[in-house]
């Protein structure tokens, strides 16, 4: 990334006070989920006569139906929700960049091939897949990972299809193409280092909705299973305790809510960064 | 604008929509034959043998292998895949793995009330989005902008069944005034119990959507605002509102077709995680619990139809545009 949109993107930080929150909202979330051992409870320890006891300042979040700590919980649910959504953006980014730039490049049959995959993919509602791969599949959070990733990254591609459409015309593309460097090495060094912008900005917005997918499935009861837990599947437990314990649901459905718009905000401060035109907007 | 344009023929009565939308149906069927085989292949791929939902303990070997015949499973697979294609052509989509009721009659038993939930959010949701969004764009950056800006933040950011949860916690539980889920109170036979059951999934969804469709229309006003037919109306002395509601509103109702046309597939397909929070007895929760119970014939239909559907939404919008908007008819 070079330094005139280094310092673009910190002007929009400047100008703008909710990418600065979202930051910090993350930054917060990031060093809960890293430090979660610190908790002063373990987050499965049994405790049934501390059964649904409210906030207070022996436990800040209160107790779950099994008198389990919920603050040390909603520390280590984080931990999932937060590196399932990382690790599923890795794959669909991955994959997105990957076919993206392979099929803007080479064009022609390859690009039709590709992207009559990616219609048909999109044709089927993903949700749907996901929950029908998730049913086929041995459960954990490795598969989840693995199924958001792998059913996310359409959209990428087409993004970033487009943007190598118009960078491989670039004369430096054309210049290197020249100068016999390999194919794999153009993409490489040079195709992917000016969409990275794009790159950024779908990875943002993938993360996000990455996080959604998953607190939705484990709210289902189809993702993230017992002793685990992540900020969804927390969230399917309080389902059944919402009169007597509302805090059960409020707090993970919260730093849902927080992470999910901090990732956004993001987005689009670095999408507005990036596309002057877009600012205008 | 030259003047030239004023006085041309309008695009139907040429042959260039005739032929857009030949060329985008014929698009269409390669899309719905590859979405024939990853539904085929969804059945094919699924773990267990289909034959033993149907075989009983005192049943031989023979008798196993005689169904086994009887469902085609002995032939080639590309030979079951034309029979199962002929099949769901002709409307048989097979039985329920569960309750051996024709998938069919399955789906056709859930889609009014899906209809009726998503129907009445998607009418609601445009209703309040188009002046709302149109409003802001036309006042951007100023705190009705913000404001509402931040409002479709939150909207496409919160988690749906939360948002479900919270609503049931405060009406159902604390106010007592709507009931927390399915459509109708045992023994009553009312629109008006339906609809009071149907006010918290409408609400969910609404958020929901009206926070998706605000960017789209809030960014076509902005950029239409722009535009030399508004600078023109202005030097004639027109207020804005004038030529917000009489000049611009035209032009953005071209994205209010788009958002249509992504929004028919979920007409018929539901909500999956909103009817579950309210155990709404429509589409999604079918397909929750089919894809729970591992049912792959029910699971199959519901991909089969809701993929078609989305097929016909993208369609449909396309032509809608070409029709809507002359200058698409010679792109694309």
């Amino acid at each position: 990334m070079n330094s005139l949109r280094w310092r673009a993107m910190v002007g929009q930080f400047k100008h703008q006070k909710t990418g600065v929150a979202a930051l910090i909202v993350l930054a917060v979330f990031i060093l809960a989920a890293i430090f979660a051992f610190l908790a002063p409870y373990d987050p499965n320890r049994i405790v049934v006569m501390d059964r649904l006891q409210g906030p207070s300042s022996a436990h800040w979040f209160g107790t779950d139906d099994y008198g389990r700590d919920y603050f040390a919980r909603a520390l280590y649910g984080g931990r999932v929700s937060l590196s399932v959504g990382f690790l599923s953006m890795m794959i669909s980014v991955a994959l997105g960049t990957a076919v993206g730039t392979v099929s803007g490049y080479f064009g022609g049959k390859i690009d039709n091939i590709l992207m009559r995959l990616v219609d048909v993919l999109m044709s089927i509602p993903s949700f749907f897949l996901m929950l029908i791969l998730n049913a086929y599949l041995r459960p954990g959070i490795g598969t989840i990972v693995f199924i958001i990733g792998i059913l996310s990254w359409m959209s990428i591609s087409r993004i970033v299809r487009a943007e190598t459409l118009s960078v491989k015309q670039r004369e430096y593309v054309l210049y290197a193409k020249v100068s016999g460097q390999s194919t794999f090495g153009i993409i490489m060094k040079h195709i992917i280092p000016s969409i990275m912008p794009t790159i950024i900005v779908s990875a943002s917005m993938n993360i996000a909705s990455s996080i959604l997918m998953e607190s939705s499935l484990s709210f289902l009861g189809l993702g993230i299973k017992q002793p685990n837990s992540s900020w969804g599947s927390m969230l399917n437990d309080a389902q059944g305790f919402i009169s007597d314990a509302p805090y059960m649901a409020i707090f993970p459905g919260l730093f849902i809510l927080l992470t999910v718009l901090s990732f956004n905000f993001l987005g689009d401060i670095f999408r507005v960064a990036f596309e002057p035109k877009a600012s205008k907007r | 604008m030259t003047p030239a344009c004023l006085g041309r023929r309008p695009v139907w009565e040429g042959n260039f929509l005739k032929s857009f939308i030949l060329r985008r149906v014929l698009q269409a069927v390669p899309l719905l034959f590859f979405i024939s085989l990853v539904s085929f292949a969804l059945i094919k791929l699924a773990p267990g043998d289909p034959v033993l939902s149907f075989v009983t303990p005192n049943m031989g070997a023979e008798d196993v292998e005689r169904i086994r015949q009887s469902l085609g499973l002995d032939k080639p697979v590309y030979i079951q895949y034309f029979l199962w294609l002929k099949n769901v052509l002709t409307g048989d989509f097979g039985y329920s793995l569960i309750n051996h009721r024709p998938v069919l009659t399955m789906i056709a038993e859930r889609i009014p009330a899906t209809i009726g939930l998503m129907g009445t959010a998607l009418v609601l949701s445009l209703i309040i989005t188009v002046p709302l969004s149109m409003y802001a764009g036309s006042r951007k950056n100023r705190p009705v902008d913000r404001l509402l800006s931040l409002f479709s933040y939150i909207g496409i950011s919160i988690p749906s069944f939360w948002f479900g949860i919270l609503l049931i916690f405060w009406f159902s539980f604390k106010l007592h005034w709507l009931p927390s889920m399915g459509m109708r109170t045992v023994g009553s036979n009312s629109a008006w119990d339906i609809m009071k059951h149907g006010i918290l999934p409408v609400m969910v969804l609404s958020f929901i959507n009206i926070s998706m469709y605000m960017r789209y229309i809030r960014s076509s006003t902005i950029s239409e605002m722009e535009e030399d037919y508004v600078q023109i109306q202005y030097a004639y002395g027109s207020t804005r509102n004038t030529i917000l509601w009489r000049h611009v509103f035209r032009n953005v109702l071209l994205p209010v077709v788009t958002i249509l046309g992504m929004s028919l597939p979920e007409l018929i397909a539901g909500a999956f995680i909103t009817e579950s929070v309210f155990s709404w007895p429509g589409m999604g929760s079918l397909g929750i619990t089919s894809v729970s119970g591992l049912d792959y014939p029910v699971i199959m239909g519901i991909t089969m139809l809701t993929s078609v559907m989305l097929v016909i939404g993208n369609l449909t919008a396309d032509i809608l545009y070409g029709v809507v908007d002359p200058r698409i008819k010679t792109a694309g």
